[in-house]
């Protein structure tokens, strides 16, 4: 696992998301009300556009979900699941050291 | 088509293939007259398209009056009254003998005295079944054409059926839908094995031909017949009754057929209420009986539509699926919405999983208690942390009710992603820039730097219906920079990427126009600059028209204006779109400072009583009263409200500011522009363009869908 820093926490706007890019990968990272952070791929796998950090971030139910802004679809935030197609997104290790959000990747 | 001499003459046409159509519609350009052979339901539709290609339209037909195989004499005579009006002359009792050609014109010569010149015929009498394969596989036909069947619907060779406008039943066509649906089941039947008949047909119709409401249902005569008839309004109405007027027959109805639904479900039964009450003035308030039949495409009863709400049917996608009913012409929707509410279904009113409330309610409790933030309006009226609905939603209230800029604080959390970014998100996640063009005036140094910004930044450019200009294929980062040159220019932000007031569009109007007779590029910017920036429950769009020719276009906007001798006409109402519908008139012959005031306060409650993304059209519609309760709120200010609706239009006309040129003075918001956090100039690697028509396109090779 290497971790790589990204950005520093206080960047992060409540129940908002950033785009980081990590080598190759894009990674939506996003900021929960409660302050836990979350990171998942950046692309929406229903329209193919790289964009799921842009999405409003929410909860159904009991789970904190982002939705497409293109096509609305919801993913849970912890899982990848998309809750709305059959559909999924890759769930990244996210952490926050020393006030710096750091990304974990294989 | 009849056999009359000449009739296949250059410039005669048939009505019944969209080529047909296609065909005249083509050699109609240019020409000034045409004349229609038949005054049926087709013939007066076939009147009215030519009527509609600016045609000077003439109506023959043979009958003594108008649609003879719906209407008697005096219904005739008032549909050809109301259609006279609209400058369509008419003749009836009249054949037509003969066609002549005559150069480029025609001459059209009649049993009687009556022959007439003209570029075009249109012939719309004597419709044949298309019963060429019957023919050709030597099947019987009718004495008057189509495929002779038996009340089983087996043709002259029992293995084989025929169904809908084709056959002949006993000799009898059908050209509505209903009875080919009625006919489809009884041949499932019988090749299920059963006994089924084909008894004929509800042939009864109702329709608006030329803008006239025109329906009959039933007998249209009977021992006793009951009529009402009103030449000044254009009023006709007969119902046709056994001798001891206990039981209704049938009837029709010219002008208005809003009492058609209550009436024909009554057929063979006594009239349900006052005759006196059908008769004058539409429809009274019946409940409609069981065997009532809602959906006249699919054959749906009121039992039915109440037996479906009754297995769990909750809303009318839910009752259209389970009966069918209103999935073919749709118009008995709103009669599933009165079915449902009579049923006792509590049509919910919740916005999404975290709040119960409506929009309106939300909106008034955002209002009174003074809230300004989500978590706050959340953590107290809701549950959850919200969603894409609710979010954006309560971010549009904050913003009508003057909560600074949209990308404020916490505010800026709850926007979707066009308003967070202050663009219009496209396919491939680039983003579209507009510029506001007020009243679509421009500038040429203007239109200059439009052109030079999208060269410099290889955008893709086009003109939008609302006469301004589109630039596509913004990279998110790029944004703050193409807004600086905009700016520096003297643009501001065009709210495309809003649900707020987008254009108002506008014809050159008096200043140029040989016809205009008032400055409607000057009201237009005017009340553009008004308005703009106005958040609300959807986008609104309007015009302002020089003249009652119309050239802006402003009937099909949510508040369209047209210029009169005396001042202006306000429609309200209107839209394109998924649904077209023309803006209702709701002041005539207004001064300006009239017209503005009524502007505000319309919109103004608009944003405070709608629903999320309602348009204004459907807003009006479920208004307890409509167009008559808006009028009362907003003109004789029944309610009280109008100088709070002025006052809060007032404060958002004086809080205006462009919210790009604040963004770019303000550091914190403009971070938020860029591709990557920790790669902030770094464009997005699976963006690329390539090319069409000289313009460069998203290259997807996304895989939509994939």
């Amino acid at each position: 696992m290497t971790w790589t820093p990204v950005c520093r926490f206080t960047d992060l706007l409540a129940e908002r998301g950033v785009a980081a890019l990590i080598g190759d990968a894009q990674v939506a990272v996003f900021r929960l009300h409660d302050d836990r952070v979350r990171a998942i791929g950046n692309r929406d796998p229903v329209s193919g556009a790289h964009v799921l950090s842009r999405g409003v971030v929410g909860s159904r139910g009991d789970r904190p979900v982002v939705a497409s802004p293109m096509h609305k679809q919801a993913y849970d935030l912890d899982t990848g699941e998309c809750l709305d197609a059959d559909a999924r997104v890759p769930v990244f290790p996210v952490r926050v050291r020393g006030g710096v959000v750091e990304v974990g990747t294989a | 088509m009849p056999p009359v001499p000449g009739h296949d003459a250059r410039g005669c046409f048939v009505y019944r293939t969209l080529d047909d159509l296609e065909a005249l519609r083509e050699y109609a350009n240019g020409r000034s007259t045409g004349i229609v052979v038949g005054g049926g339901l087709l013939g007066l539709e076939a009147a009215n398209a030519l009527r509609l290609l600016g045609l000077r339209t003439s109506v023959v037909e043979f009958a003594p009056h108008l649609m003879p195989m719906q209407l008697d004499p005096a219904g005739g005579a008032m549909l050809r009254r109301r259609i006279e009006e609209l400058d369509i002359a008419v003749h009836t009792g009249t054949g037509v003998t003969a066609i002549g050609a005559d150069g480029e014109r025609l001459r059209v010569d009649t049993a009687g005295e009556l022959a007439l010149d003209t570029d075009l015929v249109v012939f719309a009498a004597g419709v044949r079944p298309r019963d060429d394969l019957a023919r050709a596989a030597d099947l019987a036909v009718g004495e008057r054409g189509g495929v002779l069947v038996d009340d089983a619907l087996r043709t002259s060779d029992p293995t084989v059926f025929a169904i809908g406008e084709c056959a002949a039943v006993e000799g009898r066509c059908y050209g509505l839908v209903a009875p080919g649906y009625a006919m489809a089941d009884v041949v499932v039947d019988r090749l299920l094995g059963g006994e089924a008949t084909f008894g004929g047909a509800d042939t009864s119709t109702k329709l608006k031909l030329l803008g006239v409401d025109v329906a009959s249902f039933g007998r249209t005569t009977g021992a006793l017949d009951v009529v009402y008839a009103d030449p000044a309004n254009g009023l006709y109405a007969k119902l046709a009754l056994t001798d001891d007027a206990r039981t209704l027959l049938g009837g029709i109805l010219v002008g208005d057929a809003s009492a058609y639904g209550a009436l024909r479900a009554a057929v063979g039964g006594p009239v349900p209420g006052r005759l006196a009450d059908f008769l004058s003035t539409g429809a009274p308030d019946v409940a409609l009986p069981g065997d009532a039949q809602v959906c006249s495409c699919n054959n749906v009863t009121k039992d039915q539509v109440l037996a479906a709400i009754g297995d769990g049917c909750g809303d009318v996608p839910a009752v259209k699926a389970c009966t069918r009913a209103g999935t073919t012409c749709g118009s008995c929707v709103p009669l599933l919405k009165s079915l449902l509410a009579e049923a006792g279904v509590a049509q919910s009113k919740a916005l999404c999983e975290h709040f119960a409330y409506s929009r309106q309610e939300l909106f008034d409790l955002v209002r009174v208690r003074g809230i300004r933030t989500f978590s706050a309006l959340v953590s107290a009226h809701g549950t959850g942390r919200g969603c894409d609905i609710c979010k954006p939603t309560v971010a549009s209230i904050l913003a009508s009710l003057g909560n600074g800029h949209v990308l404020d604080g916490e505010q800026a959390a709850l926007q979707d992603t066009n308003d967070h970014f202050l663009a219009n998100i496209q396919r491939d996640g680039t983003y579209s820039v507009v510029p506001r063009i007020p009243g679509g005036e421009i500038t040429p140094e203007r239109l200059i730097v439009i052109g030079e910004v999208a060269r410099d930044f290889g955008l893709y450019t086009k003109i939008t219906g609302g006469q301004r200009i589109d630039l596509l294929g913004a990279r998110v980062e790029q944004l703050p920079e193409i807004w600086r040159r905009l700016v520096a220019a003297g643009f501001e932000s065009g709210h495309a990427y809003g649900k707020a007031l987008r254009t108002v569009k506008s014809c050159v109007g008096s200043t140029w126009c040989r016809y205009g007779v008032q400055d409607s590029v000057g009201l237009a910017v005017a009340l553009e600059l008004r308005y703009r920036g106005l958040r609300a429950p959807h986008k609104i769009k309007s015009a302002v028209s020089g003249c009652a020719r119309e050239c802006a276009e402003a009937r099909s906007k949510d508040f369209g204006i047209i210029a009169t001798e005396q001042g202006w006409n306000l429609y309200v109402g209107g839209n394109g779109g998924f649904r077209p519908r023309h803006a209702d008139l709701f002041l005539s012959d207004v001064d300006t400072d009239t017209l503005v005031r009524t502007v505000d306060r319309f919109l103004m409650y608009y944003i405070r009583t709608a629903d999320r993304l309602q348009r204004t059209a459907a807003w009006i519609e479920g208004l307890d009263g409509g167009l008559d309760h808006l009028r009362a709120v907003i003109v004789d200010d029944r309610l009280g409200l109008c100088a709070d609706l002025d006052a809060a239009m007032a404060r958002h006309v004086a809080s205006h500011t462009d919210e790009w040129r604040d963004v770019l003075e303000d550091p914190v918001k403009l971070r938020r522009f860029v591709s990557f956090i920790n790669a902030p100039s770094t464009p997005d690697p699976s963006i690329s363009f390539g090319s069409e028509r000289g313009q460069p396109v998203p290259l997807v090779s996304l895989g939509p869908r994939a």
